[in-house]
This record gives structure tokens, C-alpha cells and sequence, in this order.
């Protein structure tokens, strides 16, 4: 907790949120980067796999291998989930298989299993950004300034 | 009647006729899932939702604690129950099914003992008899709720607990074999500013601290006139934490006797349970199951049962607001 956030506390606060935190579990910080590590690492591996097979077997080259690449872990990862199996390994990877498509696919297959009960419009079709909303917001967000900031530069004379 | 600040005597000592707990396949893997009278092999039960798969619970669990009370349906006069719903929704449309006059409650996971409190006071009071009270939660439906899709790869911290699927009712009655409520100590809220929705045992502690010490200055006694002295779900972090508390404020409560129902429901290696169990289905089922069932075998004479209750909203803590935290405590006696 930030010393901002510290200072709204009453000192009784203060004191037992030290006395608390002396007795919580820590969480393994480093272990938990070596097996995000670990298994992004591996999920990555495995998408270069599939786009070096795409890219011998059929007439994909470097460029146009990246969709059905990204298809095949999307379809991987909304399978795993399906079945039970993604939050698991995810309680093990931490960041490792939140980061990668994977990850996005999985928040979003999540969420529309979870509210099926809702119904297909209200439920599926109005839940499944529920998580991966906010990433579409910022992510382009993001672009667009990217965007804006390389035509003023070009517009400035730059090449 | 009133004793101290905030302690209910029950002179006329209630009777809990008989008990009922229905829980779900991780309790059923749990070491008390012989204390269970029924348990569901699947999350679904069989609905096709949730939400009825948790309301199912409740019927189910009010039907047995009236089979085994041997009364019927139509001597029930109250019914109290709480869930971690919105809208409690689960308790409310058990009670369409009861059609008996129903009282709503909502203490999070504290609901097990307010409502038995509030029962105790019901029959005490001769305001009624055959009073059924209890609490219920599902883990799925509590999760979709209150965190993340069930499905969702979030990893979760070491402090995290394990929502207990089940449901716990008692059935009160003037008279009649069995435990007697004998006082009641309704809680006060207690906020330590601990925003963490993941480390509830650490917000609920001193809480349950405070409302077992009102308890012991209220009737003026000492954690040594209990055989036992149980936790709602402080879980193991809560738990230890409340431990110190005790020991820091130089009250003796000796670990012999102190435990949490979030510690006893499930085995310490079972997986995904990381804390300890929590929700509102845990102090209810273990206290009405299990626990009921030793002081039956006379192994327990005298119990306190503190359930203690994280009174936060999802969108409390998205806003950053801090947990107010409750206890709420029941002495269940063999006289």
C-alpha cells in the first residue's frame, strides 16, 4: 500500500495493517516470475511451432503467418477453458498465460461461459468483454496516439 | 434478557431440534464430509444454473431439518436465512418454496449466526416457535459475484479462500432434545482499512476479536467456560492473526479450543482451498453439521460460534472503499 493511501488511516488503522501484514503469507514474487517465465516462454515456443508449419506446409510467408498462428492458440487456449483446465495451469503461470492471445482469449471464452445462464443477448453477448474490454479500450487508445504522434512527425518534415 | 452492552440471554434456552447440512463435491472431499446429511457429486446439482443450484441447497436442507425434527412443513412459523447473493435471491426463493412467513438477512458470511441469533430471539420471546434459520452459498455462484468468471486463469494469492458450497439450517423450537442456545453477542462493524478482497481473514479478525471479547466482559466469563470457541472463516491467515490479537490484549484463549470452521472444512493439502474455507455455507454447515453432531455425542458440552462477516460489495472495493468487517457470536449448550 502507498503512503498516500496510508496517510487516510487512523493510527490504530496503521498499526494493525502492520500487525496484519507481519503475519500474512508472502507471496513468492520470484518464483512466480521463473514460472511466468517458464511458461510464456513455452506458449510462445508453441506459437512459433505452429507458424513454422504453417509456413513449410502451406503458402503462408513471415507476414501472413501471424492470423493463423494466433487463430490456432486462440482456438487452443478457448478449448483448455472449456474444459476446465486454463485457470488451473493459469493459478500456476501467473502472468506466464494471462500476457500472451492466450490469456485474452481465455478472459473472454470465460466470460461468456459463466453468463451462458443469462441468455445469449444479455448474458454471452453482453459479458464476454466484461475483462477484455478495458484491453480493446486502451489498447486502441494506445494506437491512436501512436498514431497522432508519428503523422505530426512526418508532418514536421521527418521521414 | 439485554446483559452488558450487546449480549442477549436466552432465559427460556431455545432448543435446536435438529440440523441439517447439504454441501457440494469439495466438502464431500473435505475430512467432515461424514457430518454432512446430504452432499452433491456435481457444482450444477442437477440445475441449470448456479444461482438454482444454490437455492436448491437451501429446500433441500430445510426439508431434512424438518424430516429429522419430525414435524411438518406446516408447523414451520418462521423462516431466517441469508445468502451472498444479490438481492439475496437464493434464500428468498427458497422461502417461495417454504411459503412460510420468511425474514430476509444479510451479514455476508456472518448471515449462519445472525439468523440464529435472531431465531434464538424469536423463540425466547415467544414471538413463535419452529423457527428455521441458517445460511447458504454456492463457490461458483459467490465467484461470478464477487470476483472473477470461475473459468478465468487469475492466479490467486497464498491469503485467498475457497467459498464453501452448502447450505446449514437449525430448527428452533421451545422445547424438545438437543443443544440449547443459551446467549447471542451481536457483533459491531469493525473496518481496519484493509482493502484486499483476497486477504478476508485479515480484515475479519479483529472483528471476531471484538465481539468474543464483548462477549466474555458482557456475561463476565472467560474463554475457559467453552469446550470450544469457533471462528466463522477467518481461515488460517485470519485466524493467526486473531490468535495474536487475543495475545497482544492479554485475553486467554487457548489454542486448544480456538479454531475457524474455514480450517476444519477442508483437509490442509486439498487444492485451490490456498486459506482456509469462507462464505456464508461455511460456518453454517460446519457449526450445523459437524459440530452439532459432537456436542449430541457429549464430546462438546459448551460452544461459542463466532461467524464472522466481510460486509463488501464488488463495487465497494472498485472504488477503493475498505472492507467493514462484523461478528456476530452464539453459545450452544448441553444442559
Amino acid at each position: 500500500m502507498s503512503n498516500k493511501e496510508k496517510k487516510k488511516l487512523t493510527p490504530v488503522q496503521q498499526q494493525y495493517q502492520s500487525f496484519s501484514k507481519a503475519r500474512e503469507p508472502q507471496r513468492p514474487v520470484l518464483f512466480n516470475c521463473v514460472k511466468a517465465f517458464l511458461v510464456g516462454g513455452a506458449i510462445c515456443a508453441l506459437g512459433q511451432g505452429v507458424s513454422d508449419f504453417f509456413i513449410w506446409n502451406f503458402d503462408f510467408t513471415e507476414k501472413t503467418v501471424g492470423n493463423p498462428t494466433v487463430a490456432v492458440m486462440i482456438l487452443l487456449s478457448v478449448i483448455l477453458t472449456s474444459l476446465g483446465v486454463y485457470d488451473h495451469i493459469a493459478q500456476f503461470a501467473g502472468a506466464g498465460t494471462a500476457i500472451p492471445v492466450t490469456g485474452f482469449a481465455n478472459s473472454m471464452a470465460s466470460a461468456a461461459i459463466e453468463h451462458r445462464s443469462e441468455g445469449f443477448v444479455l448474458g454471452v453477448g453482453g459479458n464476454m468483454f466484461k475483462l477484455a474490454g478495458s484491453v480493446i479500450v486502451f489498447g486502441v487508445f494506445a494506437a491512436f496516439l501512436v498514431a497522432l504522434i508519428k503523422t505530426t512527425l512526418t508532418l514536421l518534415g521527418g521521414s | 434478557m439485554l446483559q452488558g452492552h450487546q449480549t442477549w440471554v436466552f432465559n427460556n434456552k431455545p432448543t435446536i431440534l435438529s440440523t441439517a447440512a447439504v454441501g457440494g463435491p469439495y466438502e464431500a472431499d473435505g475430512p467432515l464430509a461424514d457430518d454432512f446429511d446430504l452432499l452433491h457429486a456435481d457444482l450444477w446439482m442437477g440445475q441449470d444454473s448456479y444461482e438454482k443450484a444454490e437455492r436448491k441447497m437451501v429446500e433441500e436442507a430445510c426439508e431434512i431439518a424438518i424430516r429429522k425434527a419430525g414435524k411438518q412443513k406446516q408447523d414451520i412459523q418462521f423462516f431466517l436465512c441469508g445468502d451472498l447473493l444479490n438481492q439475496i435471491i437464493s434464500s428468498s426463493f427458497a422461502a417461495r418454496t417454504l411459503a412460510v412467513p420468511f425474514l430476509g438477512l444479510y451479514g455476508a458470511c456472518s448471515s449462519s449466526m445472525e439468523s440464529l441469533a435472531l431465531g434464538s430471539l424469536i423463540v425466547d420471546s415467544k414471538a413463535g416457535n419452529n423457527v428455521i434459520c441458517g445460511a447458504v452459498s454456492h463457490n461458483a455462484a459467490v465467484e461470478k459475484q464477487f470476483r472473477y468468471p470461475t473459468e478465468y486463469g487469475a492466479q490467486k494469492p497464498p491469503t485467498a479462500q475457497w467459498t464453501v458450497t452448502g447450505a446449514g439450517m437449525a430448527l428452533l423450537c421451545d422445547k424438545g432434545d438437543g443443544p440449547k442456545v443459551t446467549s447471542a453477542t451481536i457483533g459491531k462493524i469493525v473496518d481496519m482499512g484493509i482493502s484486499d478482497p483476497y486477504n478476508m481473514g485479515g480484515a475479519m479478525a479483529p472483528a471476531a476479536v471484538d465481539t468474543i471479547t464483548a462477549h466474555f466482559r458482557d456475561l463476565r466469563i472467560s474463554a475457559k467456560d467453552y469446550d470450544l470457541i469457533a471462528t466463522g472463516d477467518l481461515g488460517r491467515v485470519g485466524h493467526n492473526i486473531a490468535a495474536d490479537l487475543f495475545k497482544k490484549h492479554d485475553i486467554d484463549v487457548p489454542d486448544g479450543i480456538f479454531t475457524d470452521c474455514g480450517l476444519m472444512i477442508y483437509k490442509e493439502d486439498q487444492p485451490n482451498v490456498f486459506a482456509g474455507g469462507s462464505g456464508c455455507g461455511c460456518s453454517a454447515t460446519v457449526t450445523f453439521g459437524h459440530i452439532v453432531n459432537r456436542m449430541k455425542k457429549r464430546e462438546l458440552n459448551k460452544v461459542l460460534i463466532v461467524a464472522t462477516g466481510a460486509l463488501l460489495s464488488p463495487l465497494s472495493y472498485q472504488q477503493k472503499e475498505s472492507i467493514p468487517c462484523i461478528a456476530h457470536a452464539v453459545s450452544i449448550e448441553n444442559v
